[in-house]
């Protein structure tokens, strides 16, 4: 027997957040397009059809309804971001193990829908780069750049059949992050690296637009409410201030902050990552504890670290101090005087 | 001048619906051949009955008197005769009988005669009692007793709001009443005025509701004695939770666990305002409430209706259940409940309580897709008017980990239904609260149970231990004292001489001795427990003798009928 | 090597003279477990534990001479309640020990004959009445232990099942419908 109320606010459900954060990533695929050609389409469709398959699996061996958990859309997000997050044109096993840990491991070995602890994409992430960092660092490059843009079909012969005759290194180049460290490791100057073509006039040729477009999808989240802006601000002004202050102190050696916003996967991991809410503090004060340490994480990852890009390491280590931010972080309830710590019975 | 208006966090917009009802004018219903009053139609200790199976009756008669404080008192709604006094269908969410005086009409609907107050004079405590005999609670939906809120408290409440917010979906009774009867809820209002001792009165009405703003605008102006501000505010539900709307209206925050009468303010329902009129002006018993009937019923509207009026019957009113129908809710949607016994002949009757009755119909309230898990996104705590943490709480009380759902302060949520309304993942998240509250409140009724149960035991086992101690201790006495008078019989006897009869003398020592052993006998076999009896045990007591020496005084006869 | 052994046998002592010191300064002064016991204990004093009173089975599982499923009133939640606070494994109800609905004891006032019996059997003190008069049994304060029934020499008193009504009737646990069927 159930109680009031009995009514529900119309349209809303799991699925339609879903789907919605899905559309407020269209904008960035087709910039992608625009600027890389079509591979990540083949490799969204790939994670997607991995992802399905896997949660499929996973549902029935734990006796779950197919159904709710399926037409509930979490787990093509989760595919999507992946994909997003990984290169295009990498060989199809690289997908299926990214998916496999981020469905299986990250999010059904801790319960399922709601209870993992990590963003179950960056888990996928940071298993490949740990285990494959080669492949990991070959990413499509950008017309102007690459020598030849596969289509669609060379795309899929790629992925599938590997590079054959062609060498990865006609359509692949090093990330603008990872140049960047190479190179400043190397000594060589600020100016000279940045005058490569490949850097584009802020965050990377190409993409900087992408990420401009991820930033105009995430803020139609905002201002749908399907996020707060807490997060989104706190991790980009989180990454803001650690580059500014770090380009402050020695400009030849580190990146200027518009750089870091527009490179690697910060607005993507701004508004459409860090922002997943099952992993993501909760409370307003949390959500700015949290993002912003994320951000300032990135920029030290990036910077003195061994990886590209700190984006996933980032959120995966503020993920585990969600709890205890949350407990200390309570907001205020109407009639109290104080918030604060909650949870201790 | 506008008045600064305050916005409490959180809150939702669900669809109003009430225009479905509104429309038409109050409607009365026709007296009908029987009532249904449940002795419990407030919060409190329910009504003690005052009278018994075959009694006559007329309208506005105490049936039900206040038993203890919080409570107060219940009226026949119309003349004739008792028929029953039995548990019986009442709108409760748990669908369980309460205690119920059945009144079948006689069809003259003959009233006791009423006595208007004459309440600027009458003693402030005399006054409270006899509205408390006149059985008024708040109508708005939590119907505790009247005469207890409009206690001044020692002069501390500055500011009397009178709630016409009405934010419920559907629900329009307060609605027409302050279209149809500005007037009066004034009258009533400068008696809760002149009770309380307010400086202010502020009246809140939602901005949806603006024939109604206009009529009390317009009966304020006109009224001298009472300067009251009608205040239009921003249609958000729940504005009319009390906290809420004492927050709305002057920016003081009750504070937990407290009653708005902490931060000086005392909040009324427009409803009660009305019926406080027609007590103190008519000397009329709370006899009757308006209701909104809507829903999936052919007239839609609002009836007035005696406390009683079986909800069929206030069914049939307005045209009665539309084909289709599946259910009724008593309440509004977001926070009333279903009412268990769906049959058509339904005999729960209209209380004090129930503002709305809502005929329900698959389009209109469609059924709820089941649950997913939680995934934290955290709309229920935006969209929650006491900036709670609803997902937290619903994780513990899932678990039933009740100390920790406490600890995020389960008992300042007000069940408005506002984080379950949002929730993409269709939880009952307010069920859960609700199911959790209960079970801590039982937990706590159990402990408290136990440890009187500890303390009794533990003053028996004293008890006893001192009655072994003080019996020894007797014993010890009376050997010693048998000692010592056997030795001075022995050395009476020894010096003898003088004594007339020393035998005689002997055998009435001893005799006397014996009696006094019967005497002490007696009294130690008598239980110590019925000295120092509370009134009430005692009472109880005789009551039981009497109707012992009555059943063995009682013809054999009387066992068959 | 003679060093190395003696700057570890150092930081071992400075660290056990520290950890010595945290445990008396920071010592949390508590109930004695008995007490403990017996707080979580319904105390109904109905001695179906063996015991004569819910103190005494206390005191017994504390010296642990007793086990902890023998409380059929306290129930299986009870157990729960007792193995968090011993840190043992709850374990269902001892044998031949089921929990009863909550009930309380009844004088048939028609056929008590006011001998003082059950009086004396009370462990709360519930039931007051004099020699030769009847006796009530005052329900609030009634704890349901039956300890008066088998003293009645004319069988008159009986347990009545104390029934949920609109007061203290409770909010079950939502249907929560996760797992729907296909």
């Amino acid at each position: 027997m159930n109680g009031s109320p009995y009514l529900l606010r119309e349209n809303n459900s799991v699925t339609v957040v879903m789907l919605k954060v899905l559309a407020a990533l269209i904008p960035g695929v087709i910039a992608h397009v625009w600027f890389f050609g079509p591979g990540i389409v083949v490799s969204l469709l790939l994670c997607g059809a991995f992802a399905i398959g896997f949660e499929t699996l996973v549902l029935l061996m734990r006796g779950m309804p197919l159904k709710p958990f399926l037409t509930d859309g979490s787990v093509l997000v989760t595919a999507c971001l992946l994909a997003l997050a990984l290169p295009t044109l990498a060989p199809w096993w690289l997908y299926l193990a990214g998916v496999f840990f981020a469905v299986v491991v990250a999010k059904h070995l801790y319960g399922g829908l709601g209870q993992n602890l990590f963003n179950p994409a960056m888990v996928g992430y940071a298993v490949l780069i740990v285990s494959f960092p080669v492949t990991m660092t070959q990413w499509a490059a950008p017309y102007g750049v690459a020598h030849a843009i596969p289509d669609l079909w060379e795309a899929f012969d790629l992925v599938f059949a590997g590079a054959g005759a062609i060498s990865p290194d006609a359509y692949t180049s090093a990330t603008v992050l990872d140049t960047w460290k190479t190179q400043v490791r190397l000594g060589k100057d600020a100016a000279d690296i940045l005058g490569q073509p490949i850097f584009g006039w802020a965050g990377g040729r190409g993409q900087e637009i992408v990420a401009s477009m991820y930033l105009a999808g995430g803020l139609l989240l905002v201002a749908n409410r399907l996020t707060t802006w807490h997060i989104p601000f706190a991790f980009l002004a989180g990454i803001a201030a650690t580059a500014g202050a770090l380009h402050l102190l020695d400009p030849s050696r580190h990146a200027d902050p518009l750089f870091h916003l527009l490179s690697g996967g910060a607005m993507l991991g701004a508004f459409f990552i860090a922002t997943d809410p099952v992993t993501a503090a909760s409370t307003p004060l949390g959500k700015l504890i949290y993002a912003s340490l994320a951000g300032f994480l990135t920029v030290i990852i990036r910077t003195y670290g061994g990886y590209p890009d700190g984006v996933a390491f980032a959120i995966l280590l503020m993920n585990v101090a969600v709890p205890f931010i949350d407990a200390y972080t309570q907001p205020r309830v109407f009639g109290h005087k104080h918030g604060g710590k909650r949870g201790q019975a | 001048m506008t008045r600064k208006l305050f916005t409490f966090n959180g809150g939702v917009h669900p669809e109003g619906h009430k225009d479905v009802s509104n429309a038409t004018p109050i409607a009365n219903l026709p007296l009908l051949p029987r009532y249904v009053v449940p002795l419990r139609q407030h919060i409190g200790t329910p009504a003690r009955a005052l009278v018994q199976v075959g009694d006559t009756v007329l309208r506005g008669q105490m049936i039900g008197a206040a038993e203890g404080y919080v409570s107060t008192a219940v009226h026949a709604p119309t003349s004739g005769r008792v028929v029953a006094l039995e548990p019986h269908e009442v709108p409760h969410p748990s669908g369980l009988a309460d205690m119920c005086v059945v009144i079948e009409s006689d069809g003259l609907d003959q009233a006791v005669e009423f006595q208007p107050l004459d309440w600027r004079n009458l003693d402030p405590s005399a006054l409270r009692n006899r509205i408390r005999d006149l059985g008024l609670a708040g109508l708005g939906g939590a119907v505790f007793p009247s005469f207890i809120k409009l206690n001044p408290e020692g002069g501390g409440i500055d500011t009397l709001i009178l709630n016409g917010a009405e934010c419920e979906p559907w629900i329009t009774c307060d609605d027409r009443l302050m279209r149809e009867r500005a007037a009066e809820i004034l009258q009533g209002v400068a008696v809760m005025r002149h009770m309380l001792g307010a400086r202010e009165v502020l009246i809140g009405i939602e901005d949806n509701k603006p024939e109604a703003i206009a009529a009390m605008r317009a009966a304020a102006a006109g009224e001298a004695e009472v300067i009251a501000e009608v205040v239009s505010i921003r249609t958000l539900y729940p504005t009319g939770g009390g906290k809420q709307l004492t927050y709305i209206l002057t920016g003081r925050e009750t504070p937990t666990g407290g009653r708005s009468t902490d931060v000086g303010a005392q909040v009324f329902n427009i409803g009660t305002a009305y019926a406080l009129y027609r007590a103190v002006a008519l000397g009329e018993p709370m006899l009757s409430r308006v209701v909104t009937v809507t829903g999936h019923v052919a007239a839609p509207g609002n009836y007035e209706a005696r406390l009683g009026t079986p909800v069929a019957d206030l069914l049939q009113a307005a045209g009665g259940a539309l084909p289709g129908s599946v259910g009724k809710l008593v309440g509004g949607p977001m926070m009333g409940f279903e009412l268990e016994n769906d049959a058509e002949d339904n005999a729960a009757p209209l209380t004090k309580a129930v503002n709305c009755i809502i005929v329900k119909h698959p389009d209109l309230f469609p059924a709820k897709p089941s649950a997913l898990p939680c995934i934290r996104c955290g709309a229920c705590a935006r969209a929650c008017p006491a900036d709670l943490q609803p997902f937290e709480m619903y994780w513990f009380s899932r678990a039933k980990d009740f100390g920790k759902a406490q600890s995020y302060d389960l008992f300042d949520c007000i069940e408005c239904g506002c984080c379950s309304f949002v929730c993409p993942s269709h939880i009952p998240l307010v069920d859960f609260f609700r199911f959790a509250k209960s079970e801590i409140w039982e937990r706590e009724r159990h402990k408290h149970d136990a440890d009187q149960a500890r303390t009794r035991h533990e003053f028996k086992d004293f008890r006893l231990e001192r009655e072994k101690k003080e019996k020894a201790e007797k014993l010890a006495a009376k050997v010693a004292e048998n000692k010592a008078r056997d030795a001075a019989t022995a050395a009476a006897i020894a010096g003898n001489a003088e004594s007339a009869d020393p035998e005689a003398e002997r055998k009435k020592a001893i005799l006397q001795a014996a009696l006094d052993r019967a005497k002490k006998a007696k009294e130690s076999i008598a239980p110590q427990n019925t000295d120092n009896l509370s009134p009430a045990v005692a009472k109880q007591i005789e009551e039981i003798e009497a109707r012992r020496t009555q059943a063995d005084t009682r013809p054999e006869h009387e066992e068959g009928k | 090597m003679l060093s190395a052994i003696l700057v570890m046998a150092g930081i071992g002592l400075v660290l056990g003279a520290i950890l010595g010191w945290a445990s008396i300064k920071f010592r949390v002064e508590d109930d004695p477990l008995v007490e403990k016991i017996d707080a979580v204990l319904p105390q109904t004093q109905c001695g179906q534990c063996g015991f004569p009173g819910c103190k005494p089975y206390a005191e017994a599982i504390a010296r642990g001479e007793a086990d902890i499923n023998k409380c059929p009133p306290g129930g299986e939640e009870g157990v729960k309640h007792l193995a968090e606070l011993l840190g043992v494994e709850p374990k269902p109800l001892g044998e031949g020990l089921e929990p009863k609905p909550k009930a309380v004891a009844v004088i048939d006032e028609n056929t008590c004959i006011g001998c003082t019996l059950c009086i004396q059997a009370c462990p709360v003190d519930a039931i007051v009445g004099a020699a030769k008069q009847m006796h009530v049994i005052v329900a609030s304060q009634c704890t349901g232990c039956e300890l008066c029934l088998p003293p009645c020499p004319v069988d008159c008193i009986h347990m009545e099942v104390i029934k949920e009504d609109v007061a203290t009737w409770k909010w079950r646990y939502p249907i929560h419908t996760m797992k729907q069927v296909e």
